[in-house]
């Protein structure tokens, strides 16, 4: 698979624009936020400590984010970066399977369930997501996956695809070089580009390429016919025979090195590392050749450079100009290298920086576009809508929003291709890719279908808010400019204009005075089992969200 | 193609269900096609307009009972509206307007104004919100629906709107909310019937939705989805267009932003002038919520109702002069409505509090003009919790636009309101003829009244003179009645249909004239 995006180059700048779309309002200013990585050791106050859990969770809740009022940026990114138990394997929930409730994922292939265990799998990811408390690890596990771009559609086996995304989940907040090699030798990415064919015989230079192109050093101008500013062609050739004689095992769900398959001539790279030559190895000793490629990759300083650019968009902004390259990815980068390629370092500096947290002008607070992950999870978990307990109902209602996902243009496990998603690569459209007038439509019939008083009812489960239990999360419900500001703050980004808070509160009040909201409110608390009181502001609190969901800034985080 | 349009294109042509000489619809029994055939969407160019008067008007100071003045003024001394001044806006010896609403007595001595009486519902609920819900949904005091009435009619004549839609029969928005917000009476079973606007040439965005972003890197995320946001806006071409197609005539609208109403029926004239053909417009005024102030305390006939009233009256006048000068006065019809009355006795602060039935107005040229209801019964000396008895359901008059505005049929009206009401008389009997078909158009008009019980009136239209019959068949295709057989000129003709001695139920009505022909539904509810 040849990567032929386009990629920007270093310092090249460029604010966002609407792709095709006239811009009626708005632009973005002339220059990127100026300030680095030094400490923001302030006292998270909402909007910060908001911005941190929006962009390391999926969702937070108001709640969440209170707790993380008053704490340190450094006490918060603690708390997010904490080891958590992994979850226990997703279950058969199709009713007419032999594995219905049990765990499949060490079973042999079976055609006839794969359906079922695919759509199991990718269910039970969409559920940690939406369950997990405070952590980055999901997170960075999506993350991941959209580095190590891999597709269920290809690969063509759940379990292998289990066992993969489980890897991620696993060195999720660990080190990088580590999972540079996991990754290498994983049965789904055998597969997925081909490692498993690739032979002495019949090279595969699939693998050998993405690594180096889009997995580790990344690939830089064309300086000259073949040679791409980090490696050459020649080096795929030599990273390829390198990599030839591994095999993945289907009966073990792993990878083994065959070296009869190996090809143990000397490979020689060139100047862009530094000419070395990776001796060749005979029999089981051909398998280490796979770490001294890795460990020269890891050797070139662009190596680092490059996944924490790749951070950088996927958690602070999309372009990254000298200035930035300079003072935040530089330093970022010697982070990594200074931790032997440990993650978290990296994470907890650029999450407590002072750029990170910049609530100026050139600050990038609200900034991004959210995932469809950010959005359909964001929407539930935010609104703490509850999940059913049964198993049907859980991996059926999560099937549904997975499905409106994928429509939506993330299929989480199936990526478009080994580039992982566009909105994080391609310039300079990049997160704006996620919105086009199929897109936007179907985001705001998903909030204003849950948001109504029956939300999404099928034969096996409900999804659906409860405005009210919502609502009782905020300090001061009874007052509706109270309410009103906490629900922005909770469910915005940025900050609205006095206009827009005055057509919510239409919406919300329809022009009547403030007490009557209070009154219809204490009327309820004073007796929360009278349906009249209750349904009385539960549908007032439904056309509230329902509006606010709708709106454009619901869209940025 | 939608199975409903199919059958509503081909129809005319096809002429159901004598196409196939022979095979009545009896061989198919009652089938998907016969489901289709009744449920065939209405032909229609009128339009509704629902106006919503937020927060509970005061319907004792707005419809004035003169033979129980003093019980009257008894009850609310300190607001109530001095009999001398009540003499221009009397509507008869025992009932007046607000001294304010001018523009209605007017409309009133033209017949142009009907006021209903005593219009609430069994257990009414004073909760702003709650019974705003019962009125926009139709329900029961006990009865929590999802959907709105208007949305479940749009429902009916148009299935799955608005996915799949715009069509070509159906190019524009069915309903259109002159706000930032569709009401929940434009709810539909599965998503909003309404579309908001705001400004007909804007960028059909929602002032809450619109504002300046911040030029900040978040601000330009947030244009860019503005942008996108506005593309989507697929009836944005044909309200703008139609928009500018027209413009206000009627000089009696007041000066823009000085009366919130009136601008947005103006917004409204001009749009149905311009062409759309979008069938209910939703507009609203508030602040009717008169806890206290509603009147000054030197005189009553001024003060925050005084001026709601006066902004009421001035914003339909205008509207109905307006659509009278553009032409398109006989195809408009409006009503007002308010989520609940107020208490027969006034409170202390100058004002009332939440109460129960209200008069409602039902406007246009085509209605029967007039009073219904009586005066309420006013006890002699009213305590703090008397209110106002209930004359009419609000439902009946709901039943009235349908049935006689929308000439929705009886099972259709039931899945709109739920349950069946008696509807008032209130439009008047020869409504409906399509004043855009060009002269010499062949027309076959929609029977009038309908349901009908036990007569009906056919009309039709010939482009030229010809031999021309008119036939009654029952649902099942069974011939009932020939009406017309002879020879006829060009031009307007009128036949009565006799139901007698006939079950209830659905008969088909087919002209034939020379090679044109075409069939219509009428239903017979005795």
């Amino acid at each position: 698979m040849v990567f032929n995006a386009t990629q920007r180059e270093i310092g090249e700048w460029a604010a966002p624009q609407a792709a095709g779309v006239v811009k009626p309002l708005g632009s973005a200013p002339q220059r990127a936020s100026t300030l680095d990585l030094t400490p923001y050791e302030t006292p998270l106050d909402f909007q910060h400590a908001a911005h941190l859990l929006r962009r390391t969770m999926f969702g937070p809740t108001f709640a969440e984010i209170q707790a993380a009022v008053g704490t340190t940026a450094a006490a918060a990114i603690d708390k997010l970066l904490s080891a958590t138990v992994l979850p226990s394997p997703p279950v058969d929930y199709n009713q007419n399977d032999a594995m219905f409730n049990q765990v499949w994922v060490q079973q042999p292939y079976d055609k006839n369930q794969e359906t079922s265990w695919r759509l199991s799998l990718k269910a039970w990811w969409l559920g940690l997501m939406i369950s997990q408390g405070v952590s980055l690890r999901e997170k960075m596990a999506l993350f991941w996956h959209n580095h190590f771009s891999c597709a269920t559609e290809t690969v063509g086996d759940a379990c292998y695809m289990y066992a993969y995304n489980n890897l991620l989940r696993q060195y999720a907040l660990g080190n990088f070089k580590t999972l540079v090699k996991q990754i290498t030798i994983n049965p789904a990415m055998l597969r997925y580009l081909n490692g498993n064919t690739n032979t002495k015989a019949s090279p595969n230079e699939n693998y050998g390429r993405e690594l180096q192109e889009l997995f580790t050093i990344g690939k830089g101008p064309e300086i000259a016919p073949g040679d791409y500013t980090n490696y050459t062609e020649d080096d795929v050739k030599a990273a390829a025979r390198v990599l030839t004689g591994w095999r993945d095992n289907r009966a073990q769900i792993t990878s083994y090195f065959d070296a009869t398959r190996h090809d143990t001539g000397d490979k020689q790279f060139s100047a862009h590392y530094q000419n070395q030559i990776i001796n060749g190895r005979t029999g089981a000793e051909g398998a280490n050749e796979t770490d001294d490629l890795i460990t020269m990759i890891f050797n070139q300083n662009e190596t680092a450079r490059y996944i924490c650019r790749k951070l950088y968009r996927w958690f602070v902004y999309s372009s990254i100009d000298d200035s930035i390259e300079q003072n935040i990815i530089a330093p970022l980068a010697g982070t990594l290298k200074a931790n032997s390629f440990e993650i978290a370092p990296v994470l907890k500096q650029l999450l407590t920086s002072q750029h990170f947290f910049d609530n100026s002008d050139t600050g990038f607070m609200g900034a991004t576009i959210k995932c469809p992950a950010d959005f359909y999870a964001g929407v539930v978990r935010s609104l703490q809508m509850s999940l059913p307990a049964d198993t049907v109902a859980v991996y059926s209602l999560l099937n549904y929003i997975r499905n409106q996902m994928a429509a939506n243009g993330m299929d989480i496990l199936d990526t478009p291709d080994v580039s992982g998603w566009k909105a994080y690569y391609q310039d300079p459209d990049f997160y704006q890719l996620w919105i086009n007038t199929s897109t936007l439509p179907q985001r705001s019939n998903f909030t204003s279908a849950v948001v109504r008083a029956n939300g999404v009812s099928t034969s096996t489960f409900q999804l659906v808010a409860d405005p009210i239990a919502y609502a009782e999360t905020m300090p001061a419900p009874s007052d509706p400019n109270e309410l009103l500001k906490d629900f922005a703050r909770h469910l915005f980004a940025m900050p609205l204009s006095d206009s827009q808070i005055a057509y919510l509160k239409q919406v919300l009040l329809n022009d009547l005075p403030d007490y009557e909201w209070t009154n219809q409110w204490n009327a309820y608390v004073s007796d929360p089992s009278n349906v009249n009181n209750r349904n009385a502001i539960r549908d007032k609190l439904l056309n509230l969200l329902r509006a606010m969901l709708r709106m454009a800034e619901y869209q940025v985080m | 193609m939608k199975r409903r349009e199919f059958i509503r294109l081909t129809a005319p042509v096809a002429a159901l269900p004598f196409i196939w000489n022979g095979f009545s619809l009896t061989a198919y029994g009652r089938s998907r096609f016969s489901d289709a055939l009744l449920k065939t969407t209405t032909d229609t160019d009128r339009v509704f307009v629902l106006v919503q008067l937020i927060g509970g008007n005061d319907g004792l100071n707005t419809v004035i009972p003169l033979d129980q003045y003093s019980a009257y003024q008894a009850a609310r001394s300190n607001i109530a509206i001095p009999e001398a001044t009540l003499q221009a806006t009397k509507l008869s010896d025992a009932t007046a307007l607000h001294p304010a609403m001018t523009h209605l007595k007017s409309l009133f001595d033209e017949q142009k104004l009907a006021v209903v009486q005593g219009v609430s519902y069994p257990n009414p609920n004073l909760s702003h919100f709650r019974a705003t819900d019962i009125w926009l949904t139709a329900a029961d005091y006990d009865q929590y629906l999802e959907s709105g009435w208007l949305g479940r009619y749009v429902d009916e004549e148009f299935p799955g709107y608005p996915d799949g839609f715009p069509t070509e029969a159906m190019p524009d928005p069915v309903a259109i909310q002159i706000s930032s917000v569709v009401s929940n009476a434009l709810q539909g079973v599965t998503g909003s019937a309404g579309t908001a606007i705001t400004n007909p040439n804007g960028s059909y965005l929602s002032p809450g939705e619109s504002g300046q972003p911040p030029n900040t890197f978040a601000g330009a995320q947030v244009a860019y989805i503005l942008g996108v946001q506005s593309q989507t806006q697929q009836y944005s071409t044909v309200v703008k267009a139609a928009y500018n197609n027209a413009q206000n005539k009627s000089t009696l609208y007041p000066a823009s932003g000085q009366n919130t109403l009136a601008d947005q029926l103006a917004i409204v004239a001009r749009l149905i002038a311009g062409g759309l053909k979008t069938r209910i417009y939703v507009v609203n005024i508030g602040g009717f919520d008169t806890h206290s102030s509603q009147v000054t305390n030197s005189d009553a006939t001024t003060g925050t109702h005084a001026a709601l009233l006066g902004k009421l009256s001035l914003a339909i006048g205008a509207f109905m002069d307006d659509v009278n000068l553009l032409g398109v006065m006989d195809r408009v019809v409006g009503m007002t409505f308010s989520e609940f009355g107020r208490r027969i006795k006034s409170n202390a602060s100058y004002g009332t509090d939440h109460g129960t039935s209200e008069p409602m107005f039902i406007f246009g040229s085509k209605i029967n003009g007039g009073l219904y209801g009586k005066n309420p019964t006013l006890p002699a000396n009213a305590t703090v919790n008397d209110n106002l008895s209930m004359q009419y359901d609000f439902r009946q008059i709901y039943s009235s636009v349908l049935a006689q505005w929308f000439n929705v049929g009886t099972d259709e009206l039931t899945s709109v309101l739920w349950q069946q009401f008696d509807a008032l008389p209130i439009f008047d009997s020869i409504t409906g003829l399509r004043n855009t078909s060009a002269p010499g158009e062949f027309q076959l008009y929609q029977n009038y009244p309908n349901p009908f019980n036990p007569s009906t009136t056919i009309n039709y239209q010939l482009p030229a003179e010809s031999d021309v019959t008119v036939k009654v068949f029952d649902a099942l295709g069974k011939k009932i009645e020939t009406l017309v057989n002879k020879h006829q000129n060009a031009g307007l003709h009128a036949v009565e249909f006799d139901a007698r001695g006939l079950a209830s139920g659905v008969y088909f009505y087919q002209i034939e004239a020379g090679i044109l022909r075409d069939v219509k539904k009428m239903i017979y509810a005795k």
